[in-house]
């Protein structure tokens, strides 16, 4: 087996993909709070919650309607993107005027009753929800073996980053997406519907959390504090990367989670804090974060 | 504004003595503990207020520093016999130790940035708590005996030691008021508004919250102790990100960046929590709505909009 300096490569490799799990979730969320704060200025508290709502609606559509994981994957995040639509539309959406924190204070009040009626609901513990029949047993990777739900994850959220990137840099919808990001007032004053724009925006961020919800149903089971364990992690994610860049977000998300899976194998105690101590280093050098740019 | 004691408007005065009255009678009608519980809270959220009402800052891990004074506090009544005054001193100066430190790290950004940073770095703190072997890790820091004020007066009696609690609360709460009221608050007031203009007029900017988030966590964490010794226990969950956003929401539905909001805010809250802790989760879900009813329609809290009605700053 191959050795640096004095440990094995095999698990120290075996770790750092694990970690890659992780990091695709980070990615998928901090993607999608990054396209929501570009547009709406506001931090979205609720997203942890509404990423936790993906995977329940995922959990209830095949116990009580028996739809399996593939057609969820479509109809949970459009369920959950709908739902998202109406916050912005009756809540969200009189807020723009004010200072941003207010956007920060409502989410988060939204994102505590959404958790309490799911823990109302499910208690504390969590639901399972089985692996989809065709993504059962594992794949070898050459330097270890891997289940390949975990693999489908991985990949699966790395093409939903890049195409969300792509269509956000290279189509029309993203060139005017950007445009209202810069200066809203003059994309309104060329007869785009900005607001409706605003809507849409914070819908499909909304749906990508929920996309990611269910991706994550058969990984960590269905449980109504997940939400609120991962967006904490996912704000130093953002804030690390810096929230300007929407490449930059998917990168410091798959980059963090691969640096947690080696921590996890170098000095376990210290896998759960090594995300914030490099963001406390990033701050202390970087300040506007990676890939941010001074303002 | 036109006759002031001690910078008090006359409104102020006349709440301030309501206030005090409350609290001579209040113990003959509730149970003294519950009362020291909501001054603990009180004051933290006095402090959390400072931030917030006064500089601008929202910072959404104080529970980190409120926290921190519970644990130290109680590892010093418990461990080094340390008396009730210099417990609480401990656990308020760790408190503006880590405050100095973190708040330096989290004052680089600004805004929103600011608020996830603070909530970060508090997770952090979580994170310690439950693997330093002083906090005793999920079991907490139990059983510690509640220690004799100055080393002589014992406060094993609850009335006693909610005079100690009634007059810490009160010292702080005179503190903040004097700070807000100082040359030093005047200077917050204007980075709240304009921290542009407030840097172009030569005010090192950085400096002043910096100060104001050391002061801030030293009250939070001298709270905390106190709490700890009330209750004779340290444990985490006055760390947890949840505690934080309970000390944002007592202190907006009281009345950002008014006098006696907070205080207010800590009699609703904690009310409102002793009634519905048997219903589980519906505590969160109340919260919840408390939050978004706030923002939506009640943005300036109870005290704010009663100010408003009477036209007066409360």
């Amino acid at each position: 087996m191959l050795m640096v300096f004095g440990y094995n490569l095999g698990p120290i490799l075996g770790q750092g993909v694990l970690g890659v799990v992780n990091g695709a979730f980070y990615a998928l969320l901090s993607l999608g709070l990054a396209v929501i704060f570009g547009l709406l200025n506001i931090i979205n508290f609720a997203h942890g919650a509404l990423y936790m709502l993906g995977a329940v609606v995922a959990w209830f559509l095949l116990n009580y309607l028996g739809i399996g994981y593939w057609p969820s994957l479509l109809i949970a995040p459009l369920i959950v993107g709908a739902f998202g639509v109406l916050l912005e539309r009756t809540m969200i959406s009189k807020l723009y005027k004010l200072d941003h924190l207010y956007g920060l204070l409502l989410t988060f009040g939204i994102a505590l009753i959404v958790e309490g009626l799911a823990r109302n609901q499910f208690g504390s513990s969590g639901l399972p929800y089985s692996v989809p029949e065709s993504l059962r047993g594992a794949t070898r990777l050459g330097f270890m073996i891997m289940p390949t739900y975990r693999l489908w994850v991985v990949v699966a959220s790395f093409i939903i980053c890049i195409t969300t990137w792509l269509v956000l840099e290279k189509t029309p919808i993203g060139a005017t997406l950007r445009a209202a990001t810069e200066n809203a007032a003059l994309v309104q004053s060329f007869g785009v519907n900005v607001p409706r724009l605003v809507t849409l925006t914070y819908g499909a961020g909304v749906a990508l959390a929920a996309l990611a919800g269910v991706m994550a149903a058969p990984v960590y089971s269905v449980n109504p504090n997940m939400g609120s364990d991962v967006i904490i992690v996912v704000f130093a994610v953002v804030v690390i990367g810096g929230m300007g860049s929407i490449l930059g977000s998917i990168l410091t998300g798959f980059g963090l989670g691969l640096l947690e899976g080696f921590t996890k194998f170098l000095y376990p105690e210290a896998s759960g804090v090594v995300v914030f101590v490099l963001m406390i280093v990033v701050l202390l050098t970087r300040p506007a974060g990676l890939f941010g740019k001074a303002s | 504004m036109n006759t002031t004691i001690w910078g008090f408007s006359r409104p102020q005065v006349v709440a301030l003595l309501v206030m005090i009255a409350l609290f001579v009678v209040a113990p003959m009608m509730v149970y003294p503990v519950f009362l020291m519980k909501v001054l603990c809270f009180a004051l933290f959220a006095c402090a959390f207020n400072l931030l917030i009402g006064y500089a601008g800052l929202l910072s959404f891990g104080h529970s980190a520093y409120f926290g921190m004074g519970c644990y130290l506090a109680a590892y010093g009544a418990k461990h080094w016999g340390l008396s009730a005054e210099l417990c609480v001193l401990l656990g308020g100066s760790v408190a503006a130790g880590m405050g100095l430190v973190f708040g330096a790290i989290a004052i680089r950004r600004q805004g929103i940035y600011f608020s996830m940073i603070t909530l970060a770095l508090a997770q952090f703190t979580y994170f310690l708590c439950t693997q330093m072997s002083f906090t005793g890790g999920e079991d907490g820091i139990q059983q510690v005996p509640r220690p004799a004020l100055l080393g002589v007066l014992p406060l094993t009696n609850d009335m006693a030691i909610y005079w100690v609690v009634v007059g810490v609360f009160l010292l702080g709460f005179f503190g903040i008021f004097r700070v807000i009221h100082s040359p030093f608050g005047q200077v917050l007031k204007a980075i709240r508004e304009n921290e542009q203009r407030a840097i172009s007029l030569g005010y090192r900017v950085e400096q002043y919250k910096l100060m104001a988030f050391v002061l801030s966590t030293f009250i939070a964490g001298a709270a905390g102790g106190m709490k700890s010794l009330v209750f004779g226990i340290a444990t985490l969950s006055d760390v947890t990100w949840q505690a934080s956003g309970t000390i944002v929401l007592t202190t907006l539905l009281g009345g950002l960046g008014t006098i006696f909001g907070p205080v207010v805010g800590a009699v609703i809250v904690n009310t409102l929590e002793f009634y519905l802790a048997p219903f589980g989760s519906w505590v969160t879900i109340t919260q919840g709505v408390i939050f978004v009813a706030c923002v939506m329609v009640f943005r300036r809290g109870v005290i704010g909009e009663l100010g408003a009605k009477l036209k007066v700053a409360l």
